[in-house]
């Protein structure tokens, strides 16, 4: 459950985020993106901000929320981590709140999905339910996918191309 | 006595001394600061055990009373009084005063330092409470001081003759044991020159004509360069697009400084790979010890330089190499000399410049891995199958030790098989970008072998485009470039089996399309139809390959930045940059790509041919091989004297005969083997049935008439490929039953079949229904 707090808000589609604003370097307008091939889909590529590179993860995808979306219309949400910042894509940027703690309510059991993983629980607004958002697990998960087991496997598999090459060079 | 010594000695303690000054005030602003005093402490020390070492009596003697109160200060046997900090800053001064001597005449000169001595010994006894003892009555209590102090530390005064602990403990090789953080001293303008008076004004400028600077800060400096390339090339661009003349005479200027100021940076970063490996004497010397071995440890191009931030990351690396080496490689002595090696092992580190990158070896004289046991244990541990095991050469079967779990270590040394294992060796020195093998001959030795990049930060690298994006190419890694344009494009890429090559002056160039490879393309793009073909001919791990891009744009210095974590899975990149335009591009990871694509297996081992072709220096007979395509597509050859016809049964033309397949041919029974059903197979469970099934025409069957004396037999494979005269280069170990060696030929890894044991195991499968007679009809 996170302290008490200030967030940033935003949207991705219908719904609403929000993540803690100290973690919050900047928010900046849409970048040119370049795409990394052989990345696990939900990073849509690189920003250069100011001479640092980022890895830019497009929220929409990584919140299981349909397909993303076009990077020219996305808004950078610069969030630092314990390794070099990363950027969240999202489609707008709200307020910084100040939120009551009473008012925040883990998430229901019935939610599914990979937004089950990443919400730390909601806010109950007035007119309606901000998400609190977990920075880290969205990044790290980003982290655990598919290329990095491939890595792990890296050296054993170099071995095992041996073989692999004469099956795969058949047309 | 080296000069270089007690110069860099000179420069390390006037900082030293300084920072005594400090703490010592800090100290007594909060003298129950246990890090500060433990700091002090060890600064006095290593002043001590050098002065001892260099034969500063003097210095020392002044030295080690101080060192004495300060140990008692940090164990709490005494607190820390003002008088003890007087007495200890004039310690400091006195230091301070005689290495002005030694750095001015090269000794301590005529000094007394009785007193301070007195004084502080006096302290040490814990007699503080006598209050100030006066100049008149220090020598009074003098007799009485050695006497008390016997018993709690070695007597202070003059003691010139009397070798500390300390200074005897360091080794020879070792002269500053305890400099752990020694920066390189800047031996360009202060190198004796030989005449008297150009060196004692070297002397004098030693401790000014070096600093100390903040590695954190040549971090800043060296990225703030990073980004005055990008703005450079930004401008350069520009100005090459405007042609106005005013804009371009600065910008060439700009560009020149910007190139001199990038190599001066850099400079300062560098440092001899000396530094680390200063310490792999005593390393060596205490695993030795502990092992009951006796090594001897060698080592050339001390002075080879390297990036500071990748001589930090070789250091555990190659630690753990040579801890390694002298823990498993050599042997005990009993067993050395049995073998008829001398019983003392020598361990021989060494570095050198080779093609941009420094190579880096450590190799022992020890009993060499086994590739078996390695093999064996790797199956043991599930790392691989058998069958690739089975498949293995020697070579990549020593490598395996860099799988990640891996350690043959049979029982759990105080210093091997903790877990901290050869993969964590491999993946630190791929982390920079170096790669690692090992070679190992049984009985002779092991030699583990380093490529490490120079620096980490600026690179040239060549741009290309592909899908639209650019991406960065290390120019390390290219050899060359190929364009084909109108009918070579067409031509001049031909196909092996579906493997696109091209001939580059007579030699096969496995070429790999980055479009595919990235996956950035439409899989239906006709390669046929591109008008002109890039060719990018790379070199990965010694041997080429072409990457077939879109376009080829410019060469560049770019700035490497690492991937986030998110991306450091992707073995096919190796980092980021940005561009001129501001716009990032990707950095390309030759060996990556090589690897993924699959070039790269092939292409090692034709480098393993090579070399024992070279090492062999007797090249193979010449012979004219039928190459084939075997079970699983595999590369297959046997020598044509043998082959009677090739031919095709109809399927409908098979016939059993007891449990073999026959069938009529020329009037005889031809018994037919099929090889996918001799062979022990890759992928487990598939029947010759099977490879009926997948054949190209199921309803034929595609054999080889073999004849061997009266023997005769169907052989039946997949397809037929050539038929090549070719000078067998080199031969590796068979990688499965059946098969006489492994060899390269067209450029890929063919089998050589050993028929012998084939027919035998043909004929023993089925013997108690068939006999040999019949074979022979």
């Amino acid at each position: 459950m996170p302290s008490d707090k200030q967030l940033c808000t935003f949207y991705v589609g219908e719904s609403y985020f929000g993540i803690p604003v100290d973690q919050v370097q900047e928010v900046v307008r849409p970048q040119p993106i370049t795409p990394v091939p052989l990345a696990p889909k939900v990073i849509r590529g690189l920003i250069n901000l100011r001479g640092q590179i980022l890895t830019a993860i497009d929220l929409r995808n990584r919140l299981g929320l349909g397909e993303p979306g076009d990077p020219a219309n996305l808004i950078n949400i610069v969030v630092r981590t314990t390794d070099s910042p990363v950027s969240f894509l999202v489609d707008e940027i709200g307020e910084v709140l100040d939120l009551d703690q009473k008012t925040f309510e883990s998430p229901p059991e019935t939610l599914q999905g990979d937004m089950r993983e990443l919400i730390c629980g909601a806010y109950k607004l007035r007119d309606r339910l901000l998400l609190a958002l977990s920075t880290e697990r969205t990044i790290s998960l980003a982290d655990s996918s598919a290329p990095t087991r491939e890595r792990d496997l890296g050296a054993a598999t170099r071995f095992n191309q041996n073989g692999g090459t004469a099956e795969r060079r058949i047309p | 006595m080296s000069d270089d010594i007690v110069r860099e000695f000179l420069v390390e303690s006037s900082e030293n001394l300084d920072l005594l000054d400090r703490e010592l005030i800090n100290l007594e602003k909060d003298p129950g600061n246990r890090s500060t005093l433990a700091s002090i402490f060890r600064t006095i020390h290593t002043i001590k055990g050098t002065c001892g070492f260099l034969g500063f009596t003097k210095l020392e003697s002044v030295a080690h009373v101080g060192e004495n109160l300060l140990s008692k200060l940090r164990d709490g046997e005494l607190a820390l009084n003002p008088e003890m900090t007087t007495a200890l800053l004039a310690m400091v001064d006195a230091i301070r005063q005689m290495l002005a001597s030694v750095e001015a005449v090269g000794n301590e000169g005529e000094r007394n330092d009785q007193e301070l001595i007195q004084t502080l010994t006096r302290l040490l006894q814990g007699t503080a409470a006598a209050a100030k003892a006066d100049a008149a009555a220090a020598p009074a209590v003098a007799p009485v001081v050695p006497a008390l102090a016997a018993s709690v530390a070695p007597p202070p005064v003059e003691l010139p003759a009397t070798p500390l602990p300390v200074a005897e403990a360091a080794p020879k090789m070792e002269p500053k044991p305890d400099y752990a953080d020694h920066a390189a001293a800047d031996h360009g303008p202060a190198a004796p020159a030989g005449e008297s008076a150009a060196q004692s004004q070297s002397r004098t400028a030693a401790s000014e004509s070096s600093i100390r600077v903040d590695v954190t800060l040549l971090d800043k400096l060296m990225n703030l360069v990073g980004e005055l390339v990008l703005a450079r090339n930004q401008i350069l661009q520009f100005s090459n697009a405007t042609e106005d003349a005013g804009l371009l005479a600065p910008s060439q200027r700009l560009n020149l400084i910007t190139t001199e100021l990038q190599e001066g940076v850099m400079k300062t970063r560098m440092q001899p790979i000396g530094n680390i490996w200063s310490k792999f004497p005593r390393t060596v010397r205490d695993v030795a010890t502990m092992c009951g071995k006796q090594v001897r440890i060698e080592m050339e191009g001390k002075e080879t330089e390297l990036d500071k931030t990748i001589v930090e990351a070789i250091k555990d690396p190659l630690t753990h190499i040579v801890r390694n080496s002298v823990d498993h490689g050599i042997e005990k002595p009993e067993r050395r000399v049995a073998v008829g090696k001398p019983s003392e092992g020598r361990l021989l580190l060494r570095a050198y410049h080779e093609g941009g990158q420094v190579i880096i070896e450590i190799s022992d004289d020890g009993g060499g891995l086994d590739a078996d046991k390695i093999r064996r244990k790797a199956v043991e541990k599930g790392l691989i199958t058998p069958e690739q095991a089975a498949r293995m050469g020697e070579r990549e079967g020593v490598n395996l030790i860099f799988l990640p779990g891996f350690s043959t270590a049979e029982k759990v040394t105080n210093v091997s098989g903790r877990g901290v294992g050869m993969d964590v060796v491999k993946t630190n020195i791929e982390k920079i970008g170096g790669t690692v093998d090992v070679q190992s001959k049984a009985g002779t030795g092991t030699t583990v072998r380093m490529k490490i990049p120079l620096t980490l930060a600026i690179i040239p690298a060549l741009i290309v485009t592909s899908g639209g994006d650019r991406y960065a190419i290390p120019q390390i890694s290219l050899l060359e470039l190929v364009r084909l344009d109108g009918e070579d494009a067409q031509t001049g890429i031909e196909l092996i089996q579906g493997v696109p090559v091209h001939r580059l002056r007579g030699r096969l160039l496995p070429l790999v399309y980055l479009n595919r490879e990235l996956k950035v393309d439409s899989e239906g793009a006709d390669l046929a139809k591109l008008p002109a073909v890039n060719i990018v001919v790379l070199q990965a791990d010694e041997r080429p390959f072409g990457l077939v891009v879109d376009e080829i744009n410019d060469t560049e210095e770019i700035v490497v930045k690492p991937l986030g974590k998110q991306l450091k899975g992707l073995k096919t990149f190796a980092g980021s940059t940005i561009m001129g335009d501001g716009r990032v591009a990707l950095i390309l990871d030759v060996l990556g790509l090589a690897q993924t694509s699959g070039v790269v297996n092939e292409v090692r081992a034709r480098a393993l041919a090579e070399k024992e072709a070279e090492a062999s220096a007797v090249t193979g007979e010449r012979q004219t091989l039928l190459l084939f395509a075997g079970p699983d597509d595999s590369h297959m050859a046997l020598p044509l004297d043998h082959v009677g016809r090739l031919e095709v049964f109809p399927i409908a033309s098979v016939e059993r005969a007891g449990l073999r397949e026959v069938v009529q041919y020329r009037g005889e029974i031809l018994p037919l083997m099929f090889l996918s059903e001799m062979l022990p197979e890759r992928r487990a469970h598939v029947r010759h049935a099977a490879s009926l099934a997948k054949n190209a025409h199921p309803d034929r069957l595609q054999g080889i008439v073999y004849a061997d004396g009266g023997n005769r037999v169907g052989v039946i494979i997949e397809r037929i490929l050539d038929i090549v005269e070719e000078t067998i280069q080199a031969k590796s170990p068979p990688g499965r039953f059946g098969v006489l060696y492994t060899t390269v030929v067209q450029g890929r890894v063919t089998e050589l079949l050993d028929m012998g044991t084939l027919l035998r195991a043909f004929e023993r499968n089925r013997s108690p229904n068939i006999s040999a007679e019949r074979v022979e009809v």
